[in-house]
């Protein structure tokens, strides 16, 4: 074929060449060090990590960069975090420059390189997950505005003659009198001057930009095409490959015959990788027809018999035992030994997929003691990492070109570094630069699923139908097991997200006796975290209970739940305000109902209520009403499109996504047969915020966990069905 | 080797006749804002128009092109109804990752150009073929509406 000049490597190595000459031809690149937290903690946590920035400032070996000023004025704002439509590109710029005046039509937005500099405030690897992103970034990159702010009034105080206090900035100029200069203009200066050692940041009264619903910066590219995704990257020599990987997970290759996939045109090479078989070529179409070609005989091993049926089955059983002990409250036995009502329930959840929009790619170039890697990932501390000991690197010699991710929730920030290890492994076997791309069969079989997970409760009801002694097991993998994050989370063999939402739970706390336990099962079937993580699947079943225990007691579920979290403030804030704006209590149009839950997660508090049909066993959802507490809103608007992201992502798994194993294969393919939302079962959601000045918390994630809940108790309200087991499918049919 | 019309210009690929559309373009022509979603026409990120029809490019083979216009997200700015619907798409501020919204973009254009005054079945309809993983569902709805409303 012929090669003609393609078009994305010049965009990409022209930014390159302008961000190495804004440093050499002058402007100001603001450069100072605020040190990582040594921890790994929860989100959510963030007063508790404060970083003592003075203290620790001077053992970072490198400073690094979070803004530039060019002398034409544009502001460049790095990002530590990856953009994956969470709207960081342009929540994080709101920060600097609401405390740098800047002009806001000057900001242009870059994701920035895979270093320690850019390692997570509270998390320390540099990471985007955990619907973190704001509130551990709200006072670094507040903070690089002001130091900038600072910088450039001395360098126009000095070029003026004038007092620093006598001067005034606006809107990316810095006045005095009737005099003002523009921030490109002084950027020179600038950048010669000590940076300062501590600055003051604005007071929240006087906030312009901070609070105000703001439009996306990178909505532009992303309407006309422009924008360039890990998918899109392609310059000269750039090759194509896909990976044929075993059909059963653990399973090893034992031959392989690539006599016709050599023969199909635009097919280089076939080369063998640690987890399969990999097949190059200059094209996709090539590369995948050349796979469908090959010849594998793998050895499946010991999970050739996998079976959903039979591990659903096997987590049952577990369930009627204790595990070990997560959570333990006075005396359950004594208790229930006493009592005469109970509830008594079984919940299972499936193995889910995350499928993001953009299957999962990821380009390598490797040259003498380099390495440059194209990707969307969240996740570049590991991914850099494990690039470089597998080709031998050092971690500061592998380059990593965070592009923008074509969804993410959770797939792409993997302890593993499964993609980007493949696909450094295809391009060294390969020996030429190689984009790795998966399919969407790919996708839907490859692994790192949500875990499936199996709950057993019983609980204890005094005269009142208020509940006395709770027990709760919990069945299921580990997600940390085996990463790095393992000495941080699982503590004593309880995985906390594994239990997050049980363990942890305010109702628990609001009942003397309950215990709460984990049996942990080990397999091969990769598990991750997957958007809510552990919440995903715990506040369906607690909200669930909840209703149950409610409807025994035959009182609303809402003043039940009130009563349950009369000393949880935010929770009741975000109750109240859900209740309020759906006119809980009055009447609905006939044969609608609803159903309401209520839970915490990442720091922030969401109640949902889900006006619910039922129509000749077909369930439909009419409209979700939802109410957050998560402390300051930075964007109110994006904080409206992630919950409303979250009611789609979470309803659409409840009502149809499942991952089965049978005969130890996973059984779905694609979109035909792993269903999510869709446009015509959407319903309407509106968003509500609670005003206030509480710690803030995440907005990414936590708009999914009540959703689930909030439609199966709408149902149970207009059938009389409790649904127990995800997804709902045709179980009213 | 075949001769194409891609947005008003004619290009000659050296490709096979059953290559799929979408990685003619995506590979050969260099028009990178045609995603690839599923490649089994379910996902909709692919959705181009052939002679003003919105089809999925992934399972078109090439030979089917033949003679006709193709027209991708990169050609929107040009077309009359593409230009309000992008307007639309910016002023409800519909994108989260961005990755399905060529697609959303070219379908809701296709419905717009045959429709100007679709109802929300009609919408339904046109648009339940187009998979966003974002779940921005609820604003490509107002932003079509919103179109219409300029179009009228």
């Amino acid at each position: 074929m012929n090669a003609p000049l393609k078009n994305t490597p010049l965009n990409i190595s022209r930014r390159t060449f302008i961000k190495a000459g804004a440093l050499v031809v002058g402007g100001l690149v603001i450069a100072f060090s605020i040190p990582h937290a040594k921890r790994f903690l929860m989100p959510g946590s963030a007063a508790d990590v404060a970083p003592d920035a003075a203290k620790d400032a001077a053992k970072l070996p490198t400073p690094n960069a979070f803004l530039r000023i060019g002398t034409d004025n544009t502001i460049t704002v790095m990002l530590a975090h990856s953009e994956m439509g969470q709207s960081i590109w342009t929540t994080l710029p709101m920060l600097i420059a609401e405390e740098l005046d800047a002009d806001w039509s000057k900001i242009k937005v870059e994701h920035a390189s895979a270093a320690p500099e850019y390692g997570h405030t509270a998390y320390g690897i540099q990471i985007t997950g955990g619907s973190s992103t704001t509130w551990s970034e709200f006072d670094r990159y507040r903070q690089a505005g002001a130091l900038t702010r600072a910088l450039l009034i001395s360098a126009a105080a000095e070029k003026l003659g004038v007092p620093t206090d006598s001067l005034k900035t606006e809107n990316g100029f810095v006045i005095s009198g009737d005099n003002k200069i523009s921030y490109g203009d002084l950027a020179e200066a600038a950048a010669k001057l000590e940076t300062p050692k501590s600055v003051t940041l604005k007071d929240p009264k006087d906030w312009k930009i901070i609070g105000n619903a703001t439009k996306r910066l990178d909505g532009p590219e992303k309407i006309n095409g422009t924008a360039i995704f890990g998918q899109d990257i392609q310059f000269e020599g750039l090759m194509t490959a896909m990976v044929a990987r075993s059909p059963v997970f653990g399973g090893k290759l034992k031959t392989f015959d690539a006599s016709a996939t050599k023969k199909i045109k635009g097919v280089q090479k076939v080369v063998q990788v640690p987890t399969g078989v990999a097949v190059i070529a200059d094209n996709y179409w090539a590369a995948k027809t050349g796979r469908e070609a090959l010849k594998v005989d793998w050895d499946l091993g010991e999970n050739a018999s996998l079976d959903s049926n039979a591990l659903f089955a096997e987590y049952k059983k577990l369930a009627a035992t204790t595990g070990l002990i997560a959570a333990k409250a006075g005396d359950n036995k004594t208790t229930m030994a006493k009592s005469e009502r109970f509830v008594e329930a079984e919940y299972a959840l499936p193995y889910l997929a995350h499928s993001p929009m953009e299957p999962l790619n990821c380009a390598v170039k490797i040259e003498k003691d380099a390495c440059e890697i194209w990707t969307g990932t969240q996740m570049q501390g590991t991914d850099q990492a494990a690039a470089a000991k597998i080709l031998g690197l050092k971690p500061e010699q592998v380059k990593i070109h965070t592009l923008f991710l074509g969804g993410g929730f959770g797939r792409r920030a993997n302890p593993a570094a499964d993609f980007v290890s493949e696909a450094v492994q295809v391009a060294k076997a390969a020996g030429v630069p190689v984009k790795t791309v998966w399919s969407r069969e790919d996708d839907v079989k490859g692994g790192y699923y949500r875990p499936m997970f199996v709950h057993k409760a019983k609980i204890a009801l005094d005269a009142n139908g208020m509940p006395t002694a709770w027990e709760h097991v919990a069945v299921g993998q580990s997600i940390m097991l085996g990463t790095p994050f393992e000495a941080f989370q699982i503590k004593e063999g309880i995985d906390a997200t594994s239990v997050e939402g049980t363990a942890d739970s305010p109702y628990l706390k609001s009942i003397p006796n309950h215990q709460v336990s984990l049996h942990t099962v080990k397999s091969t079937v990769p598990v991750l975290w997957w958007r809510s993580v552990g919440h995903s699947h715990t506040a369906f079943v607690m909200e669930s209970l909840i209703d149950e225990l409610a409807h025994l007691a035959k009182k609303d579920p809402l003043e039940y739940r009130r009563a349950l979290l009369k000393d949880h403030p935010r929770h009741l804030a975000a109750l109240n305000l859900a209740a309020e704006k759906a006119n809980w209590g009055k009447p609905l149009a006939k044969g609608l109902f609803r159903g309401i839950a209520v839970h915490e997660s990442f720091g922030s508090f969401v109640a949902q209520i889900a006006e619910v049909s039922v129509d000749k066993r077909e369930v439909k959802v009419h409209r979700i009403i939802s109410a957050i507490d998560c402390g300051l809103a930075v964007n109110p608007d994006s904080l409206k499109a992630q919950m409303e992201s979250s009611v789609s992502f979470g309803l659409g798994a409840a009502l149809q996504s499942e991952i089965t194993f049978k005969d130890g294969m996973v059984v779905q393919s694609n979109f035909n047969d792993y269903q999510v939302m869709r446009m015509g079962n959407m319903p309407k959601v509106e968003v509500y915020i609670v005003q206030s000045t509480e710690k803030m918390g995440g907005v990414g994630e936590p708009g999914l966990p009540p959703v689930a809940p909030a439609v199966t108790n709408a149902i149970f309200a207009a059938t009389g069905k409790r649904i127990r087991t995800l997804p709902i499918g045709n179980q009213l049919a | 080797m075949i001769i194409l019309n891609i947005n008003g210009k004619e290009q000659s690929l050296d490709v096979a006749d059953d290559m799929p559309i979408l990685w003619a373009l995506r590979d050969f022509a260099h028009l990178t804002g045609t995603k690839f979603g599923c490649g089994m026409a379910q996902c909709g990120a692919c959705t181009v128009h052939l002679d003003g029809q919105a089809i999925r490019s992934c399972i078109t083979p090439i030979s089917a092109a033949a003679g006709k216009r193709i027209t991708t997200i990169e050609e929107m700015q040009n077309d009359k109804v593409g230009q309000v619907v992008q307007a639309a798409w910016q002023e409800i501020d519909v994108v989260q990752c961005g990755y399905c919204q060529s697609g959303q973009i070219m379908s809701a254009t296709a419905l717009l150009t045959t429709n100007q005054k679709p109802t929300d079945a009609d919408i339904d309809a046109a648009m339940s073929g187009n998979i966003c993983r974002c779940g921005t569902y609820p604003r490509i709805r107002a932003a079509i509406h919103n179109a219409a409303s300029k179009l009228a």
